[in-house]
């Protein structure tokens, strides 16, 4: 069989969606006959335990009990106001930097308490990655936003090297390798995001975090990304926070669905998790009603 | 059922406006109002105007005074109670000398204020308010209470520095510091959010962070500021006056010790003068002050324009 | 593939503990400076504050405070002695008075034209030269009020005035604080929203009647602040008071008479030559204190009115 270009493949998928909207997303897994095999060594790389996240006191997310596997791709589902940022916040510490934010219950990372007296979250942050909704790339050269993290951390090597290694591991090499010295604001969106992705791996993390990286993307710049996720979860444990089922769908592993709950009088809403389970199970035959309803589209 | 707006201070006075205009309208007569629109208007217009004729005749009437003692040897000639052999030569030196400490002083501590107040102190505690009120309140003391703490604390006092070129730098960085604090903090705010979180979600730490991706999007603001503040020291004379730049100085200055004195305290004394010929020396000095002034402002201008940042 | 070579060189067999590598002295360390530089205002302030205490203290174990805050005549130097500090301050707020009936209108005009009347052109040309204004070195301003507007126009209407005038420094400060009147009234007018004086238009009112009746009221405290900022600076400017208002302390608001500021007066005698620990010397902070106060309160007020005028609109 002649091997599909990328924009055949992505013209075919998008068909494929409009479709599987209206039949229910069985089919968009199925669609995606390339789709590399999951790792099953169900080697845990966070284990969360009764996580609850408050904002001067009022919860965001409640009770989360979930575990995070490695070199997979997780995704966090659910409609807005879920807490699935908030979430995500968690895994690298950055909810340290909102001073009104509380955290409870307990991480591990790689059995570790990522919330322990000894944890330095600067070390916790070049281990765990983050790539963010709006891509953030420095106001500088856009070798300098990959040479960045590598010397500020002190990285021993050829900077050469370990820049032209991170460009080529987000897939942007070819595209920017004359014009390293070009201010990266220049870049069109899908562009500066896979630069903010070569960014992050430049540092070598073991683990990467995508909290909607795609949503300010236009659909193709969204397929690249895609298809790079696929190659760095063979060296990455990649945890996404996505809006678009369908993307998750394509590209997970596992997902976990979080639902909002109101309390008594309305005043106060946060996230709960509802399922957490493979990939496939989630989109195809979901253990909860409400999973279920989410998936299919009844309710947003 | 409550039909009245609510009592904000923004409906009071579109009420007020209104009702204003209204009575206006109804009883106003057309042609009384047309004249008395264009009387307004062209009053608003003089008084621009005379406040522009003021400045063209401050600048003109320097030039034209001055111009007969405008030559190079106004830089080369010291002090002198003849004025045929009068020059500013010391005081050009003294307030090079004086600015130049004042750089080395305002940017460390003016910046570094600037970033403990933006990135570290959080307005939450009772210490960092009345930190930003001291900075305000300090930013409209008059010139010459700088002078009195200059003299009593700095030259003599528990300094003890004496009437020297360092007492006089320490007395106008401690008056421009504001300037330099207020601008500093308005280029390190302007940086977006999104850059500090891209550069710490990469393990880098706080001051890794502002020293390698905050300040160096800001610099151009901290600039300008400096610039300002320092455009602002130059011309200053009262607190001068009280840390010593007074003196009759022949020789030319040293930094640490010994007698010294600055361009507009020259200016000051040759002004008081009797003699004409020590006014025309006077606007000469003025001319020169000006430009130099100018010079610093344009630059600062050229500078803000070539290297903001644009987010 | 690539992202796969990245792992091999790197991640792969690395320590994956949460530990700090170092203890990170120097970002404590750093803290420390930063916060330095900025408790410095805090020691400025208090540095201030000392050094006018202690020798207006001594000042006032030799002379009642009652007598100089309400004596008429100064005279530190005569013998005998007076201490009554009023004609100092009369004569600051004399050269204030007529410095802001000069400067008030014409700030007030120029902003209103600039902010109801002016289009883009002309604005950038004139906000510009505003600034070149308020610029001008004091002295030079002072030098200009005593070799231009004395002679030229002063003595010109009243024949009768010497070469020292309060209204010459009235009108050299007047032209100072034009700029600050002008920007942030300026400022305070423009904030006012569109939507209220297109709600005048809409009924047929004259842009006169607009700037008067309905952007002016809105803007008044921005405008009140303005102008107590203005009447601060003022009260604590040196140079254009001692070149051009004169050295003799005289209890008038008489225009055409000189007079002696407070700021005058320490600037005068401070440059002079008298010894530590005299009354003399004392007297410069005395003086110097009750500035501070005066020109602290003025401060207070005008920081009120602004407060106002930001919770308006925002």
């Amino acid at each position: 069989m002649e091997r599909m270009t990328d924009e055949q493949r992505h013209a075919e998928q998008a068909a494929a969606h409009e479709s599987a909207a209206q039949r229910g997303l069985s089919q968009a897994i199925a669609v995606d006959a390339e789709r590399p095999k999951k790792d099953l060594s169900r080697e845990k790389v966070f284990e969360l335990k009764d996580v609850s996240v408050r904002y001067d006191g009022k919860p965001a997310v409640k009770e989360i009990t979930f575990d995070v596997f490695k070199h997979n791709i997780t995704a966090l589902i659910g409609p807005s106001g879920c807490g699935k940022s908030t979430l995500i916040r968690c895994f690298n510490r950055m909810n340290d930097l909102i001073p009104s934010a509380t955290v409870e219950g307990e991480i591990l990372y790689h059995g570790q308490d990522l919330y322990g007296p000894n944890v330095d979250p600067v070390q916790a942050r070049k281990l765990i990655g983050m790539v963010f909704q709006k891509p953030n790339p420095f106001p500088k050269s856009i070798y300098h936003n990959i040479a960045f993290g590598p010397r500020t951390l002190g990285m021993k090597g050829n900077m050469d090297e370990i820049v032209e290694k991170a460009l080529r591991g987000a897939a942007l090499w070819d595209e920017v390798k004359d014009r390293l010295g070009d201010n990266a604001y220049g870049m069109s969106g899908g562009q500066q995001q896979r630069l903010c992705i070569a960014r992050c791996i430049a540092v070598e993390p073991d683990v990467i975090l995508m909290d909607e990286p795609c949503s300010a993307l236009d659909p193709i710049s969204t397929g690249k990304i895609e298809d790079l996720m696929f190659e760095l979860k063979d060296e990455f444990s990649i945890v996404i926070v996505t809006h678009n089922m369908q993307q998750a769908a394509r590209v997970s592993d596992m997902t976990a669905f979080l639902i909002v709950e109101l309390d008594a009088d309305e005043q106060n809403r946060w996230g709960r998790i509802v399922e957490y389970d493979d990939t496939e199970k989630i989109f195809t035959n979901p253990s909860d009603p409400r999973t279920e309803d989410y998936v299919t589209g009844k309710v947003g | 059922m409550n039909d009245d707006p609510p009592r904000t201070e923004r409906t009071r006075l579109a009420v007020a406006g209104a009702r204003a205009t209204t009575e206006a309208v109804i009883s106003g007569q057309p042609r009384k109002d047309v004249i008395k629109n264009t009387v307004f208007a062209a009053l608003l217009l003089v008084a621009i105007l005379i406040a522009l004729a003021g400045l063209a005749a401050l600048l003109i009437q320097a030039f034209v005074k001055g111009r007969p003692e405008l030559s190079l040897d106004l830089f080369t000639e010291s002090g002198s109670s003849d004025p045929t052999i009068a020059g500013f030569r010391q005081a050009i030196l003294g307030s090079l000398m004086l600015i130049g400490g004042v750089i080395v002083l305002v940017v460390p501590l003016g910046v570094g204020a600037a970033i403990y107040l933006e990135e570290y102190g959080s307005r939450e505690k009772w210490w960092n308010r009345l930190i930003e009120l001291n900075i305000q309140n300090l930013a409209a003391v008059p010139s010459i209470i700088y002078g009195i703490l200059g003299l009593g604390f700095i030259v003599r006092g528990p300094l003890d520095l004496g009437f020297t070129v360092f007492a006089g730098s320490i007395t106008l960085a401690l008056l421009v510091l504001p300037i330099v604090i207020i601008a500093a903090r308005e280029a390190i705010r302007a940086v977006p959010p999104s850059i500090r979180e891209g550069a710490l979600a990469l393990g880098a730490t706080k001051w890794q962070t502002i020293r390698r991706q905050v300040l160096p999007a800001s610099i151009s603001g901290i600039a300008t500021g400096v610039i300002l503040a320092v455009s602002r020291a130059f011309g200053e004379t009262a607190p001068l006056l009280l840390v010593g730049a007074a003196t009759f100085v022949t020789f030319d200055p040293q930094f640490f010790s010994g007698d010294y004195t600055a361009l507009p305290v020259q200016i000051f004394q040759y002004a008081t003068r009797p003699q004409d010929e020590f006014r025309i020396l006077s606007a000469a000095g003025i001319i020169v002050l000006l430009v130099i002034l100018l010079a610093m402002n344009s630059f600062a201008i050229w500078l803000r324009n070539r290297y903001e940042q644009k987010w | 593939m690539e992202a796969r070579d990245i792992a091999a060189s790197g991640a792969a067999g690395i320590t994956r503990r949460l530990e700090a590598p170092s203890p990170r002295y120097g970002e404590k360390l750093i803290y420390v400076a930063l916060f330095a530089c900025a408790i410095l205002s805090v020691l400025t302030t208090t540095a201030i504050v000392i050094a006018l205490i202690g020798p207006t203290v001594g000042f006032f174990g030799d002379v009642p405070v009652a007598d100089f805050l309400f004596g008429t005549d100064w005279a530190p130097a005569f013998e005998p002695a007076s201490f009554g500090v009023l004609p100092l301050v009369v004569g600051t707020l004399s050269v204030t008075l007529w410095g802001m009936l000069f400067a008030i209108p014409l700030g007030l005009g120029a902003a209103i034209y600039l902010s109801e009347y002016a289009n883009p052109r002309v604005r950038k040309v004139i906000k510009p030269i505003l600034e070149i204004l308020a610029g001008i070195p004091t002295v030079a301003i002072g030098f200009f009020a005593v070799t231009f507007i004395t002679p030229e126009i002063l003595q010109t209407i009243f024949p009768s005035a010497g070469i020292f005038l309060a209204l010459a420094g009235g009108l050299g400060i007047g032209l100072m604080v034009i700029p600050i009147i002008a920007s942030i009234s300026e400022d305070a007018m423009r904030a006012v929203p569109g939507g209220l004086r297109e709600g005048a238009y809409a009924m047929g009112a004259t842009k006169m009647r607009v700037a008067t009746r309905v952007v002016f009221p809105a803007a008044l405290s921005g405008i009140v602040a303005s102008i107590v900022l203005a009447i601060s600076r003022a009260v604590g400017e040196t140079m254009i008071v001692v070149l051009a208002a004169g050295s003799t302390p005289n209890l008038t608001f008489n225009p055409i008479e000189s007079i002696q500021a407070m700021t005058a007066y320490i600037a005068v005698t401070a440059t002079g030559e008298i010894a530590q620990g005299t009354i003399k010397y004392d007297t410069i902070f005395a003086v110097g204190s009750l500035l501070f106060v005066m020109t602290l309160i003025l401060n207070i007020i005008s920081i009120r009115f602004v407060r106002r005028f930001r919770e308006v609109y925002e």
